[in-house]
C-alpha cells in the first residue's frame, strides 16, 4: 500500500501519473503518482516547499505540469483527444472541467465586492445559469450549513477570517462540485479560528465528499483521513493510513518531520 | 448693460452649440473607454505580439498631440478617399487619442486587484472573460474611476480643439457669435457660465459612482 500502483485503479476520481513541475531551475514535482477514490478524504503533508500545494494546483489546471499529467474521472485535465490527438484544452472546456471542482484557498479569496450570500450565489448564477430565485435558498441553505445564515447580508470586511473561510467553502459546495481542495485553508486564520472551520470540513468529509486536503493540522489529518500522503522534495515519499503513517511512520524523513511537528504542537499547547 | 441684454438673443446657438460638445464629450468618452479597456487588458495579454501591439498604440496615440490627430482624421484622410465629418472627426480623434490614455488607467486597475480573485473565480468554472468582467473589473473600477472621471471633465473642456476641424461645438460657434456681434466678454462669460454647469454635475456623478464602486470596502 506505501508504493502508489503502476496501474491506478480505474475508479479513481483523481489520478496523477508521473507528474513533475520545474519552475526555472527549481524542480517543485519529482514523478509523483497519486490517486483518489470517489468519496475518499486524502491528506497530504510535508515541510513547506515540500511541492504540496503545487500538486494539489496542477489538479485544479492552475499550474501546468512539465512531465506526466492529471486526470479526473478519467478526463485528462488540461488536454483533450481530438481525432487521435492530445490538445490543449479550449478557455471553455477548462472552465467546464473545473466546474466539477471546488478549491479553498488559504486566503480566502472571497469577492470583497459582494456580500457573503452574493458570494456563494454568484457560481450557480453566471456559471451555471441558474435564476436567482432558485439560487438563493441553496445559498441560504449552504451558509446555514456552515453556520453563517446570519451573516447572508455581510461584506467579507466586516467578517471574521474563520468566518470568510466557511462562507468560501459554501461558494465552492455550491457550485456541487464532485471533488473539493482544500490548500491549507486554516494557515492563515488566527488560532482560535481553525476549529470552526476544520468542523465544517469534518462534516463535510462525513457527507462523502472527496477531498484532497493539504494541511499543517496533524490532528484533522490523523482523525479525518482516511489515506495521508507525505511529501519532501517534490516526491512522495510515504503513504498509508494515518494511524500507520503517524504512529508508525517508515522513512526516516517522515519521522523526522512528524517529530518537529508534534515538539512544536506540544510546545505550543503546554503551560 | 445694454450688451448683457442680447446675450438671451444668442443663447439658443449657444445652447446648440452645447449639445455638440456634449456630444463629442459623451462619444469620445464612450470610445475612448472601450478602446481603453481593449488595450489595458491586451497590455497584460501572455502573448508577446499582442501586448506589443497594444504597447504601440499607447505610445503612438499619446506622443502625438490630439490637435494635431484631430487634423489627421479631418484633413488628412480624405488623401485616401476617407471624408469624415467635423463631428466624426472630432469624435473620433479623441476617442483614439483618450483610449491610448486610459489603457495605461486600465492596466493599474486591473493590476490592482489580487491574483487570488482570479482564481476564485476560475474555479468556480468561469472562463478568462466572464473572469474579467464579474471579478476583476468591478473591482478595477475602484482605482479606475476617478481617473475616467477626471479624463471625462478633462475632455469636456478639450473638445473645444473640435473648433479647429469646424464642427459647431460651444467655443466654435461663440468665436462666430463674437465676429458678428462685438459682445466678446458677455458671450464668452455666458459661455464659461455653460462649461461650468456641464462639469458641475460630471464631478459629483463621478462621486457617486466612486461611492457605488467602493461597496464592502471602508
Amino acid at each position: 500500500m506505501s508504493d502508489p500502483p503502476l496501474v491506478p485503479r480505474p475508479e479513481a476520481l483523481v489520478r496523477a501519473v508521473r507528474v513533475g513541475k520545474r519552475f526555472g531551475e527549481t524542480e517543485v514535482l519529482r514523478d509523483v503518482d497519486l490517486s483518489v477514490q470517489p468519496g475518499e478524504v486524502l491528506a497530504i503533508i510535508g515541510p513547506s516547499g515540500s511541492g504540496k500545494t503545487t500538486l494539489l494546483r496542477c489538479i485544479a489546471h492552475l499550474e501546468h505540469p512539465t512531465s506526466g499529467h492529471v486526470e479526473i474521472a478519467g478526463e485528462r485535465v488540461g488536454a483533450v483527444l481530438d481525432r487521435g490527438h492530445l490538445r490543449p484544452m479550449s478557455d471553455r472546456e477548462i472552465a467546464r472541467l473545473r466546474q466539477g471542482i471546488g478549491m479553498v484557498f488559504q486566503r480566502f479569496n472571497l469577492f470583497p465586492h459582494l456580500t457573503a450570500i452574493e458570494n456563494v450565489m454568484l457560481g450557480p448564477v453566471q456559471v451555471l445559469r441558474r435564476h436567482r430565485s432558485e439560487a438563493e435558498p441553496l445559498a441560504r441553505e449552504l451558509l446555514r450549513k456552515v453556520g453563517l445564515a446570519h451573516k447572508a447580508d455581510s461584506y467579507p470586511e466586516r467578517l471574521s477570517g474563520g468566518q470568510q473561510q466557511r462562507v468560501a467553502i459554501a461558494r465552492s459546495l455550491a457550485m456541487q462540485p464532485r471533488l473539493m481542495l482544500f490548500d491549507e485553508a486554516t494557515s492563515a486564520l488566527d488560532p482560535e479560528l481553525i476549529g470552526e472551520v476544520l468542523a465544517v470540513m469534518r462534516d463535510l468529509a462525513r457527507d462523502g465528499m472527496t477531498m484532497l486536503v493539504v494541511t499543517h493540522e496533524m490532528g484533522f489529518a490523523e482523525d479525518v483521513a482516511d489515506r495521508v500522503v507525505f511529501m519532501d522534495h517534490g516526491r512522495v515519499v510515504e503513504e498509508g493510513p494515518p494511524r500507520e503513517l503517524f504512529r508508525a511512520p517508515s522513512h526516516a524523513r517522515t519521522q523526522a518531520f512528524l517529530r518537529a511537528v508534534i515538539d512544536r504542537q506540544a510546545m505550543a499547547e503546554a503551560p | 448693460m445694454s450688451g448683457w441684454g442680447r446675450i438671451w438673443d444668442a443663447l439658443p446657438l449657444l445652447l446648440s452649440g452645447a449639445m455638440t460638445t456634449i456630444e463629442i464629450t459623451a462619444g469620445g468618452f464612450l470610445i475612448a473607454v472601450a478602446l481603453g479597456l481593449l488595450a489595458g487588458a491586451l497590455l497584460g495579454a501572455r502573448s508577446r505580439a499582442v501586448r506589443a501591439a497594444a504597447r504601440v498604440y499607447t505610445d503612438v496615440f499619446r506622443a502625438v498631440p490630439v490637435l494635431t490627430q484631430l487634423f489627421i482624421l479631418y484633413f488628412g484622410l480624405v488623401e485616401v478617399g476617407v471624408r469624415l465629418e467635423p463631428l466624426q472627426a472630432a469624435i473620433l480623434g479623441f476617442g483614439i487619442n483618450g483610449g491610448a490614455y486610459l489603457a495605461e488607467v486600465f492596466r493599474a486597475g486591473l493590476l490592482s486587484v489580487h491574483h487570488g480573485q482570479t482564481e476564485a473565480a476560475q474555479m468556480l468554472g468561469m472562463t478568462r472573460l466572464a473572469v474579467l468582467r464579474i471579478v476583476v473589473l468591478p473591482q478595477a473600477m475602484r482605482i479606475v474611476l476617478p481617473s475616467l472621471a477626471n479624463y471625462a471633465i478633462g475632455l469636456l473642456k478639450d473638445s473645444t480643439l473640435a473648433s479647429a476641424v469646424a464642427a459647431p461645438e460651444l467655443m466654435f460657434l461663440a468665436r462666430k457669435l463674437v465676429d458678428r456681434t462685438f459682445l466678446g466678454p458677455q458671450i464668452y462669460f455666458s459661455v464659461a457660465v455653460i462649461y461650468l454647469a456641464m462639469s458641475l454635475p460630471l464631478a459629483r456623478l463621478s462621486r457617486l459612482a466612486e461611492a457605488r464602486a467602493g461597496r464592502g470596502r471602508r
